[in-house]
C-alpha cells in the first residue's frame, strides 16, 4: 500500500478542561471520497481545522504528504477547505472570490467555475453580504469543486441550499471526481443523501472515532429485528445491541454485525421481521446515546439525533 | 438500491439480471465504470468493484482498449447458479409463510399450479 495522503496519530485538541478531539488515529488515502460523520460538537470541524493547519494540535501529529501542514506552503496550496459559514471580505462579490481563487489553487478551472455559476444561478456581481444563505453556500461549493485541490474538505457545505442545488452538487462532484480523481472529505448531517457517494466512512462521537470502515462494509452491517419481545430477546443473545425500542409486548432491536443466511432463515421461522439499517440510522444508533457518565438510555435518544 | 447489501453486489446483480433477461446479450459491451457511477450516482470505486466481481465470475471479460463484454455462455452459467439458490431464496420463505397461515404443502402446490395456468 502507498503512503497515505494524510496520517493523524494520537491527534488531540483540548480547550482548558474540555477535550474536543481525543487521541484519534486515522489515515486518508489518495483519490477517495470520505464521509466524516457525527453529531454537532463531535469534533469533526476541529479535526479538519488541524488537518488544514488552521489549528495546532494539543498533542499528537498530522502529516500531509509526509509533512506537517502548519506553515507548510506547499501542502496548503494543495488543500481546499470549505467551511460551513465561509467568510469573505465585505466588499467582495462572487466574481472577486473566483478571481482570487486562481491565486490560491494551482488546479483552478475558471471555465468549470463559470459553468457551475450558471447551473447554481449565482449572481456574480452582487456583493457577498447581499447574497441569500443558499447563494452564499453555492459560492463555497463552486470554490470547492473548481479548485480541484488534491485534498478537498467540505464541512457542511450546503446550509440553505435547496434539494435541486444539493443534487446538482452531488452530480458535479461525482462527475468531476471521476475525471479528476482526488481526495474529498465530506462532513454532513444529510447522510442518506451522500451515502452512495462515499467510499469510506469515519464516524466521530465525543472526540473519538467510533467507526472507520469502507462504506461497502458498513452497508448491511446492522439490522433491526422486530417482533414479540421474548422472541426478539432470544434471537439477539450474543449479538451486539446498539438500539432498542419497545411498544407494548413488541420490541425492535438493532444489532451490529452481519447476519448470515441461516440467521435469516431462523428469524423468518421465528416470525421476526428483519430490516436493513441505513448509514444515517446507524450513525443515529451509534452516536445517539447520552454522553458518558449520564444514564445510558437506548431508544428515546435517537429522536434528537434525527432532528 | 437497498440498504441491506453492499452496492457493488447490487450493481453486479443488475448486470446479471439484464443478461438473464436478454436485454444484455452475450458478447455485447456493458456500460463503462464511469457510466455506471453517473447513472446510479455511486462512487466510481464501488462501480469498479461490482464490475470486477463479474470479471472474477467470468461473466464479463475485458477487451483491451475497448471495454467490458459479456462472455459466451454467461447466460447459462448465471441461470444455473440462480437455480441452485432458488430453493433457499424463494421456496423456503414461501413454506415458512404458508405454515404460519396454516396452508398445507398440498394446498400450496395446488396454488402454484393454478397460478401457473393463470400466467
Amino acid at each position: 500500500m502507498s503512503t497515505p495522503l494524510v496520517r493523524a496519530s494520537g491527534l488531540t485538541k483540548s480547550y482548558g478542561g474540555m477535550t474536543a478531539v481525543d487521541s484519534v488515529d486515522f489515515s486518508l488515502e489518495e483519490g477517495r471520497i470520505y464521509g466524516l460523520l457525527g453529531r454537532n460538537g463531535a469534533g469533526k470541524t476541529t479535526i479538519m481545522q488541524m488537518l488544514t493547519g488552521q489549528l495546532f494540535p494539543t498533542s499528537g501529529t498530522v502529516e500531509i504528504m509526509g509533512r506537517e501542514p502548519a506553515e507548510n506552503a506547499e501542502a496548503l496550496r494543495r488543500m481546499c477547505f470549505i467551511a460551513e459559514s465561509q467568510r469573505y471580505p465585505d466588499s467582495f462579490s462572487a466574481r472577486h472570490v473566483f478571481k482570487a481563487a486562481r491565486w490560491f489553487f494551482e488546479n483552478w478551472d475558471a471555465e468549470f467555475a463559470e459553468q457551475l455559476t450558471a447551473e447554481f444561478r449565482l449572481p456574480l456581481k452582487r456583493p457577498i453580504k447581499k447574497l441569500s444563505r443558499g447563494q452564499l453556500s453555492s459560492v463555497g461549493v463552486i470554490v470547492g469543486l473548481a479548485s480541484r485541490a488534491p485534498l478537498t474538505f467540505f464541512d457542511e457545505p450546503y446550509l440553505g441550499l435547496d434539494a435541486v442545488a444539493r443534487h446538482l452538487f452531488y452530480d458535479r462532484l461525482l462527475e468531476d471526481y471521476t475525471e479528476h480523481p482526488r481526495t474529498v472529505v465530506l462532513s454532513t448531517h444529510l447522510i442518506d443523501e451522500v451515502a452512495k457517494l462515499l467510499e469510506h466512512v469515519i464516524i466521530i462521537d465525543q472526540g473519538r472515532i467510533l467507526l472507520d470502515q469502507d462504506a461497502d462494509e458498513v452497508r448491511g452491517s446492522a439490522t433491526t429485528v422486530a417482533g414479540p419481545q421474548r422472541t426478539v430477546d432470544s434471537f439477539i443473545v450474543g449479538r451486539s445491541v446498539i438500539g432498542r425500542e419497545g411498544l407494548g409486548g413488541l420490541s425492535s432491536v438493532t444489532v451490529q454485525g452481519r447476519l448470515s443466511q441461516p440467521d435469516r432463515v431462523q428469524a423468518a421461522e421465528l416470525g421476526l421481521e428483519l430490516a436493513p439499517v441505513s448509514l444515517q440510522q446507524l450513525v443515529i444508533h451509534l452516536t445517539g446515546s447520552a454522553p458518558e457518565g449520564a444514564a445510558n438510555t437506548y431508544g428515546n435518544s435517537s429522536k434528537e439525533a434525527a432532528a | 438500491m437497498d440498504d441491506s447489501r453492499p452496492i457493488f453486489i447490487q450493481i453486479a446483480e443488475k448486470v446479471e439480471n439484464d443478461i438473464i433477461e436478454g436485454t444484455l446479450p452475450e458478447e455485447e459491451q456493458i456500460p463503462s465504470i464511469n457510466e455506471f457511477a453517473a447513472f446510479y450516482r455511486i462512487n466510481p470505486a464501488t462501480a469498479l468493484k461490482g464490475v470486477n466481481r463479474l470479471v472474477d465470475d467470468g461473466i464479463v471479460a475485458k477487451r483491451r482498449g475497448i471495454g467490458m463484454f459479456v462472455t459466451k455462455g454467461a447466460r447459462n452459467r448465471l441461470i444455473k447458479r440462480r437455480q441452485e439458490r432458488f430453493a433457499a431464496e424463494y421456496v423456503q420463505p414461501l413454506i415458512i409463510e404458508a405454515q404460519k397461515l396454516g396452508i398445507s404443502i398440498d394446498d400450496l402446490a395446488g396454488m402454484l399450479r393454478a397460478e401457473r395456468i393463470d400466467a
